[in-house]
């Protein structure tokens, strides 16, 4: 009983990762009818710049060390966030509304990125060190212990989250994605400039995804393909809960991460992922759009 | 004043506007009607900048729009209310409201007026868009286009689905707006349009063929051709 606690509260961990990292996937495919493949690189770019602000830090503000994770979450954001806009403006913007152009783009894109970060950091996976409060646990009983930097990830994806139910639902900003995704057409007619509206949901979409990476780095070792390792449960779990929503990318990632968890304790690692993919399946055979669907005009379309 | 020039569009493989001139004015109603498939949507969305113009022009108050964006269009003073209304139904009364405020960047708060003119938005306003029944719909498309004070508004099909009641509450409200701005309507309703048009113009298969005052125009002749 003490194990399959911990391992839920893993689950929930790795959810609130995939949260992250699916959330911003979520939106755009709503608002803009594009499967970005390279979405997985946002998350790679966030693990590499908490990299690079870590050895900073080791280097020239080792007094400061233990807080290098708050600089390293903000960078992660605005680095991951400028090359996604740089993308959207230079790429993406003209691929709207083509799904398999835009997936067979966005994977050359990924592989570009991939290669770049093997050129500028090398082949082997690096290693992130954690500050040392991160590296306690927190013991609930003898048996059941949380570490610190999972309750830590936690945090910090409800803090974003929260965040992004404000941009999205209490905002002008919102309002306007929300008008955009619902009706193109109309909300240009009301003087909305939809491309900003777009490139900016991009840019933090790809900000989000930039935590995720940041994340990650506190959880094992970061690789130039480090975003193809979660880009696939990502995508599960966009299509699961339904392109568009906040509601349906939180259940599914939810659902994605704590049953992988869950199965993989009680069976194997392989059979725990075909069963959480089966139950999926399963799904979308009653629910094709995803449990929370939204109806939006480019996905409708 | 909305001047459009010798403009033809094309919609999907064909021409659907050729060579169409049309002015509106200050305070004054125009109208272009037609039967289904004439090209009049087809002229309001060319006006906004949702389809594409392959020849001619299109002025506001003297300046070319022709190249300009569907947003900046609205920024520059075009209210438009498209067939079908177009409510954002998953958005409150209030926030719909709100959004027509983005032509003007988003600055200012909502007119006192829009509820003076619609007082129903004002009971409703934290319902759903989509909750609301066409009429109010209808009123809530209207207000929306109005909440910036345009120059001009665009209505397409203002009575379309909509009942009698309501109409007249519609008819109302436009000759009170004529006061402040210049009007374009797009209607199949003839009997509304020649209560409150100051100028019609009749399309048919995507040209102007006839133009003038309702009380100088052919009614048989309008009839057969809307008949047809």
């Amino acid at each position: 009983m003490q194990e399959l606690i911990v391992q839920l509260f893993n689950g929930i961990s790795l959810s609130s990762i995939l949260f992250l990292s699916s959330i911003g996937l979520a939106i755009t495919f709503g608002l803009m009818g594009v499967i970005n493949m390279a979405h997985g690189e946002f998350i790679m770019i966030g693990a590499y710049t908490t990299y690079i602000v870590q050895n900073i830090f080791i280097d020239h503000f080792p007094k400061l060390f233990n807080s290098y994770i708050f600089f390293a979450i903000v960078l992660s954001f605005f680095v991951a966030s400028i090359i996604g806009y740089i993308l959207e403006r230079l790429i993406i913007s003209h691929l709207y509304g083509r799904i398999v152009d835009s997936l067979l783009v966005t994977w050359g894109v990924s592989l570009f990125f991939q290669q770049l970060a093997r050129s500028i950091f090398g082949a082997p996976n690096v290693s992130v060190r954690m500050p040392d409060y991160l590296q306690r646990n927190i013991h609930l009983t003898n048996d059941i212990v949380f570490p610190n930097n999972r309750i830590f990830i936690l945090i910090i994806a409800l803090i974003c989250l929260v965040l992004i139910y404000i941009l999205m639902y209490r905002s002008r900003y919102g309002r306007n994605v929300l008008a955009v995704m619902q009706n193109r057409e109309m909300a240009a007619s009301l003087g909305i400039n939809t491309r900003r509206v777009d490139s900016l949901t991009f840019a933090i979409g790809s900000g989000l995804a930039g935590i995720a990476g940041c994340a990650i780095t506190w959880i094992g070792a970061i690789g130039p393909t480090i975003g193809t390792s979660y880009i696939i449960d990502s995508f599960v779990a966009v299509v699961a809960g339904g392109a568009g929503t906040i509601v349906g990318t939180i259940f599914g990632a939810s659902f994605i991460g704590i049953g992988e968890t869950i199965f993989e304790f009680l069976t194997t690692s392989s059979i725990g992922k075909v069963l959480v993919f089966t139950c999926v399946i399963i799904l979308l055979q009653f629910r094709p759009k995803g449990l929370f669907a939204v109806k939006t005009r480019v996905l409708d379309d | 004043m909305l001047e459009i020039k010798d403009v033809s569009a094309t919609y999907g493989e064909g021409t659907v506007l050729k060579r169409v001139d049309l002015k509106t004015y200050d305070n004054k109603i125009t109208c272009l009607i037609g039967r289904n498939g004439a090209g009049k949507t087809t002229t309001l969305k060319s006006i906004m900048g949702l389809i594409n113009v392959i020849h001619g022009s299109i002025y506001l108050d003297g300046q070319s729009i022709t190249k300009k964006s569907t947003f900046e269009r609205a920024q520059l003073g075009i209210g438009y209310v498209p067939q079908g209304r177009d409510i954002f139904s998953k958005l409150t009364v209030k926030e719909n409201l709100l959004l027509g405020l983005e032509a003007k960047h988003g600055q200012g708060m909502i007119p006192n007026y829009i509820f003076e003119l619609f007082p129903i938005l004002r009971d409703f306003l934290t319902r759903k868009g989509g909750d609301l029944s066409g009429g109010q719909q209808q009123q809530l498309a209207i207000a929306r286009a109005l909440v910036a004070n345009p120059k001009i508004l665009i209505l397409d099909e203002p009575t379309e689905g909509i009942q009698p009641s309501i109409i007249q509450e519609i008819s109302r409200v436009i000759l009170k707006l004529k006061e402040k701005m210049s009007v374009l309507i797009v209607e199949q309703y003839l009997e509304f349009v020649l209560n409150i048009a100051d100028y019609c113009y009749v399309m048919e298969k995507g040209q102007i063929v006839m133009g003038d005052e309702p009380q100088h125009l052919d009614k048989n002749m309008v009839s057969k051709i809307l008949s047809l």
